[in-house]
């Protein structure tokens, strides 16, 4: 395996394009390593991505907007002053991945590359509606969250592509965002089942929503018919039931060592309503 | 096999080593600077007994290349002590026998060192949660918890 | 050895709560564990695993391993003792396949290499050709028709023939005639169980550092509960002579039990033999999860019959326990432990012995015990709820008390059972009122405890300090118990008392540590060898006064004249007769060496509230309580770990820890991320209560602690979250899936 520190995005992708066999890029590691432990991925070239300047970044834009960079530990995003008073969900899934220990390494954009379709930060990272901006040898494209994954442990990135920033847009007004998981102990379990909800209301009526499911199917899946369920309303019982029942049928799980089919789609409905609460009570209080 | 020259800090001391990248900061620790104190349990981040600082975070450091190391600050359990002084905290785990086999216990005080360094009060459940990533299979956490806690508080009389 | 009427008297040390002596050592990291120790010249080993759970091997092949810059040694089945018997030859198939790989992890061939990345580098160049096998993991499958039979040479000459090909051992106990009990109740109650598999969860992994040198001559440090036994067994698999091997134990991260027998140890030293060079050899989480052996799973059926009033008038099981693919499954503890709390008339207990493509079981802290008491304690619940008893009540009309003959034969002479019962009625614990969703569990535990073969030795040293050396491994604080009894005995501070874990050639044969032995027979041992010095030291005295040996008492650390000689000389301290011994006629040790066989049955009570997220099944422990017979806490901290470790090790094997295998017969849970051990943020503080209602087969009245922690949480957690549920459950672990489903069906049923 070689070992490279990169100080541009530009030379990351370089030797990415001019490396042989399996690449992989280094951010927090907690995935990089643990494969390479469990002798699953022994990547030939590794490219170390904490020496580009930026990386360790979360800015807030003047129009609200977030830029954080692809190095930004889920500790740093807990510890900021202001990014989890905005984006609570977001934080706080990042906040779950893991241990203490962990979260002073592991990333978002790690979290996302992995491509799981149970990662704890992916579904509140969609519900945001954040974009990437990823670099390949053909220059730099915008790609939303939700087109990154395709599979179980792949992504729509090409090879020699690396993610450079990740870009969540305004908050704005009334509005906010919750994230919760079941794991059969209360810390150090990967999601048997997770919901991201963002939501903005009008008054006490919710106006816009977003909906996003993790670990019950091959992706992590936003679920329309559940935002409908309850965009209009005032997340009343009819409303969260409704709301359990399309999040249900779009459940496709997988019987695994971490929960049945029949356990997943039944939790799923019942973590969406609560989930949906929190979010809708979140709002209520925000500015 | 690439290996490289890495040069760093453990515990105020300069350290270099040569490694190969694939080995882990826990693999240098103990391997190539001899520091022992730092054990591997799982060797995939999920039992805390390799806990490090890597400039004042803390991280397990089996989860860390040892190239990674390169111009960073690391602190293990064998800096906590000052020369024969021990630590409140490792005073307490030992006065509230709160180690058993003792493998688990250097992890434990990293990370409880780490806490106690950002919240000299902190519940009951923000100790556990804390340490929730460092396992122990003999106590049943009950007396380190115990050990935090009375560490936290002869922490905060000292002011 | 017996109760010591005069330790009646106020204890000056026992009972204390000193530092432990490793203590700074353990605390700053400079303890040295297995995997700690290095060497000039060291290599590194690895071992090829067979990814099938039953396969014939056809062919190894490990010319590119060997072809690999780095590689010195390789080793196969080839490489060790043939002709080996019984259990022996059973630790030898473990640890290294011959002609069949028997589950998934298997080792198949070891390679020793200049770098731990290079041997790991070489295990993947080994091509092992294989003839896969039909499997069986599951215990139920695996004793029905059709399933393949794993190896019928192990059946044991009584076990019948009618009973399937893969049941190896039948133990049968009880008394009375259970038909004439069961025509005596008023109500029977028959229910299923099943449990699975949980290991040990040691955090430190398997490690050793093998030396084997030109001469024959053989050098072993490793991690384990016992380096005596370590020491026999891998001479016996090398194929050398006991004594030509030194095992020295390194600090020990954790056993359990599994400690107590050999994994990579005999590998370490036949790579060592073959490259002569010094070997170490550390496992991985993996390695250990899928080839160490767990408890046993277990599937029990458990009858019982009681009148209206309470009163037991029958039980009769049958406990079926699953021991991977080795006749070793410890069901003969279940037949005799699950109902030996209580006074029942007529009894009938099976044990069966079954054989799966799984690793070889390991012993865990009450070995075959908490699977059985989970099915017992659980039928005992149900019945007491159906006859509206209080569920302590129940267990007090029933309890076992001295004279009372178990259902496993012996009669218990002074035991604690009932004052743990009461105490639990007595705990506020017991009063607290639980809300909707929350349920209360009662169990009570019982295990033999062990005493064992033992030697210990005592030096003086001249300025009247203390070297003890004790042959087994301090796995949870036992240097301290044993320097607390030295100090007691001697009457010197327990400062001045150093303990020291000797290696196989520096002090006689001793057992492992297990069996929650050490306090009792190596204490026992340590009192008698102290005891020993100061006869001594006595005679010592007597000469310097001119008086006879038996004229001289032992005092609080003094030699004082007694009876007619009282008050004619001034006492003399033991820092006086140690600082003239060498003039008075030489050194002053003192030995023990003993089999006790006495050891004080162990018994607890636990109480524990749980709350069940109706919506999830999730469980939440919200407080847990143990009360528990030490017979004589030497060390009431160590002793009140032992108790909130094995109830915790309980809550984890009772809600969510399982060997999950795949139809492949893979195990898929192979890192602590998916085998889910208790995190500290799972629990509640853990309560305890010490009974001490001393042993009367020991000087100081000690119990063993160690195993009767672990016997009563199965049960007991059971109990709380079927009274949650208001759903029986019958099979562990109770994870969020298997309950909810539970709750779902019983909400249907209920419309």
């Amino acid at each position: 395996m070689k070992y490279h520190k990169p100080t541009s995005f530009k030379e990351a992708v370089a030797l990415a394009e001019g490396a042989e066999g399996v690449t992989r890029f280094l951010a927090g590691g907690t995935d990089v390593l643990v494969q390479l432990r469990l002798d699953i991925v022994t990547p030939d070239t590794l490219v170390d991505m904490k020496a580009i300047a930026g990386v360790k970044d979360i800015t807030r834009n003047e129009d609200g907007s977030w830029d954080i960079g692809v190095a930004v530990s889920g500790a740093e995003m807990t510890e900021h002053p202001t990014l989890g008073k905005e984006w609570p969900g977001l934080v706080e899934a990042m906040d779950l991945i893991g241990s203490t220990q962990v979260q002073g390494r592991a990333t978002l954009v790690g979290n996302l590359c992995n491509g799981s379709p149970a990662a704890d930060s992916v579904p509140a990272l969609m519900a945001t509606g954040a974009v990437v901006t990823v670099e390949g040898k053909n220059g730099t494209r915008q790609l939303a969250v939700a087109d990154v994954p395709t599979g179980p442990g792949k992504t729509s990135l090409a090879a020699h592509e690396v993610i450079t920033n990740i870009h969540i847009p305004p908050r704005g007004q009334n509005a906010a965002d919750a994230y919760e998981r079941f794991i059969p102990r209360t810390e150090m379990d990967i999601a048997v089942v997770g919901c991201a909800v963002n939501l903005r209301l009008d008054g006490d009526k919710i106006v816009e929503a977003t909906v996003v499911m993790g670990a019950v199917a091959p992706t992590i899946r936003i679920v329309p018919d559940a935002a409908k369920a309850i965009i209009g309303t005032t997340l009343d019982d009819a409303a969260k039931d409704k709301l359990a029942e399309a999040v249900r049928a779009a459940c496709q799980p997988i019987d695994d060592k971490r929960g049945t089919i029949e356990f997943r789609v039944h939790v799923a409905g019942v973590l969406a309503k609560r989930v949906a609460q929190t979010a809708y009570d979140r709002a209520r209080t925000a500015h | 096999m690439s290996n490289q020259a890495v040069s760093t800090t453990v515990n105020g001391d300069p350290v270099q080593f040569v490694c190969d990248p694939r080995e882990t900061l826990l693999d240098v620790l103990r391997d190539r600077i001899g520091l022992t104190g730092s054990k591997e349990g799982c060797g995939t981040g999920d039992c805390g007994a390799c806990s490090v600082t890597v400039d004042g975070r803390l991280v397990c450091s089996c989860l860390v290349l040892g190239v990674e190391a390169e111009g960073k600050k690391i602190e293990t359990v064998e800096g906590i002590a000052e020369g024969p002084n021990l630590h409140v905290l490792q005073e307490k785990i030992i006065e509230h026998a709160a180690l058993q086999c003792g493998i688990c216990t250097p992890g434990i005080l990293v990370a409880a060192k780490n806490l106690l360094e950002k919240n000299t009060n902190p519940t009951e459940t923000e100790i556990r949660y804390w340490l929730a990533g460092n396992l122990c299979r003999c106590t049943g956490y009950d007396k380190i918890v115990r050990a935090v806690q009375a560490a936290a508080e002869d922490l905060r009389k000292a002011g | 050895m017996a109760f010591d009427t005069q330790t009646e008297k106020q204890f000056k040390y026992i009972g204390t709560r000193p530092k432990r002596q490793d203590g700074v050592d353990k605390v700053t990291g400079h303890a040295l564990y297995g995997a700690d120790t290095y060497k000039a010249g060291m290599l590194h080993g690895a071992i090829v695993r067979s990814p099938h759970a039953h396969a014939r091997i056809i062919k190894i092949d490990t010319s590119k391993a060997e072809a690999l810059d780095g590689v010195k040694a390789v080793v196969t089945r080839a490489d060790f003792a043939t002709g080996l018997t019984g259990e022996n030859w059973n630790i030898l198939e473990n640890i290294m396949a011959d002609k069949t790989a028997l589950y998934d992890g298997h080792a198949i061939a070891a390679i020793a290499a200049t770098s731990n990345l290079i041997a790991r580098d070489a295990v993947k160049l080994v091509e092992v050709e294989y003839e896969i096998l039909p499997h069986v993991t599951d215990i139920k499958e695996a004793i029905s028709e059709g399933a393949p039979i794993i190896r019928e040479s192990s059946i044991e000459a009584n076990v019948p023939p009618d009973h399937h090909k893969n049941i190896t051992r039948r133990f049968e106990c009880g008394k009375g005639d259970v038909d004439v009990g069961f025509a005596e109740a008023d109500l029977i109650v028959e229910r299923d169980f099943t449990t699975e598999a949980a290991h040990q969860g040691y955090i430190e992994p398997h490690a050793c550092l093998a030396h084997m040198t030109a001469d024959g001559k053989g050098e072993l440090w490793c991690t384990t509960q016992g380096h005596y036994n370590v020491q026999r067994i891998c001479a016996a698999l090398l194929g050398m002579e006991t004594s030509q091997l030194r095992v020295t134990a390194s600090e020990i991260g954790g056993g359990f039990g599994a400690k107590t027998t050999v994994f990579i140890d005999p590998v370490a030293l036949a790579l060592s033999r073959k490259a002569n060079r010094p070997v170490k050899m550390v496992m991985t989480r993996s390695e250990v999860l899928r080839a160490t052996g767990p408890a046993s799973s277990s599937w029990s059926t458990v009858k019982v019959g009681m009148k209206k009033d309470g009163t037991i008038t029958a039980a009769q099981a049958t406990y079926r326990l699953q021991g991977g693919a080795f006749p070793s499954a410890p069901s003969e503890s279940p037949a005799q432990v699950t109902f030996a709390p209580y006074d029942i008339e007529h009894a009938e207990m099976v044990g069966l012995s079954v054989m799966t493509n799984r690793p070889k079981q390991a012993a865990f802290r009450a070995p075959g015990a908490p699977m059985g008491v989970f099915a017992s304690e659980q039928v005992l619940d149900e019945m007491a709820q159906e006859l509206g008893i209080d569920p302590i009540e129940l267990r007090l009309k029933n309890a076992a008390k001295e004279g009372t003959r178990g259902v496993h034969g012996p009669t218990f002479k002074r035991i604690g059972l009932i004052e743990t019962l009461e105490a639990a009625k007595a705990h506020p614990h017991y009063s607290i009122p639980l809300k909707e969703n929350q349920g209360r569990g009662v169990a009570c535990g019982f295990w033999f405890n062990f005493g064992g073969s033992t030697s210990v030795s005592m030096a003086l040293s001249e300025d009247g300090s203390v070297a003890l050396s004790i042959g087994t491994p301090d796995i949870g604080g036992s240097r301290a118990s044993m320097a607390l009894m030295a100090a007691e005995v001697l009457g010197i501070p327990y400062e001045d008392i150093r303990v020291t874990v000797a290696d196989t050639a520096s002090l006689g044969y001793n057992d492992n540590t297990h069996g929650s032995r050490v306090t009792y027979a190596v204490g026992l041992a340590t009192i008698e060898a102290c005891r020993s010095a100061v006869k001594e030291m006595c005679k010592r005295a007597a000469l310097k006064w001119g008086i006879d040996e038996e004229a001289v008492s032992w005092e609080d650390g003094y030699a004082k004249p007694s009876g007619p000689n009282a008050g004619d000389f001034e006492p003399l301290p033991l820092k006086a007769i140690a600082s003239e011994m060498t003039k008075t006629g030489g050194p002053i040790n003192g030995h023990f060496e003993a089999s006790p066989n006495t050891a004080g049955p162990g018994f607890a009570t636990h109480l524990v509230d749980v709350e069940v997220d109706p919506e999830t099944g999730k469980t939440t422990v919200l407080r847990y309580t143990v009360v528990m017979d030490a017979g004589k806490a030497i060390h009431p901290d160590y002793v009140e770990g032992q108790m909130q470790g094995g109830a915790v090790q309980g809550i984890g094997w009772a809600l969510n820890e399982e060997y999950v295998y795949g139809k492949d017969g893979r195990l898929q849970n192979t890192v602590f991320l998916d085998y889910r051990v208790p995190v500290a943020s799972d629990l509640p503080m853990i309560d305890c209560v010490i009974i001490e209602v001393p042993n009367p087969g020991h000087p100081f009245g000690v119990r063993g602690v160690g195993e009767t922690s672990i016997v009563p949480p199965l049960g007991a957690v059971a109990n709380a979250v079927s009274n949650a549920t208001g759903v029986r459950q019958t099979d562990l672990p109770m994870s969020p899936p298997r309950v909810l489903k539970g709750i779902l069906e019983k909400q249907k049923a209920n419309g």
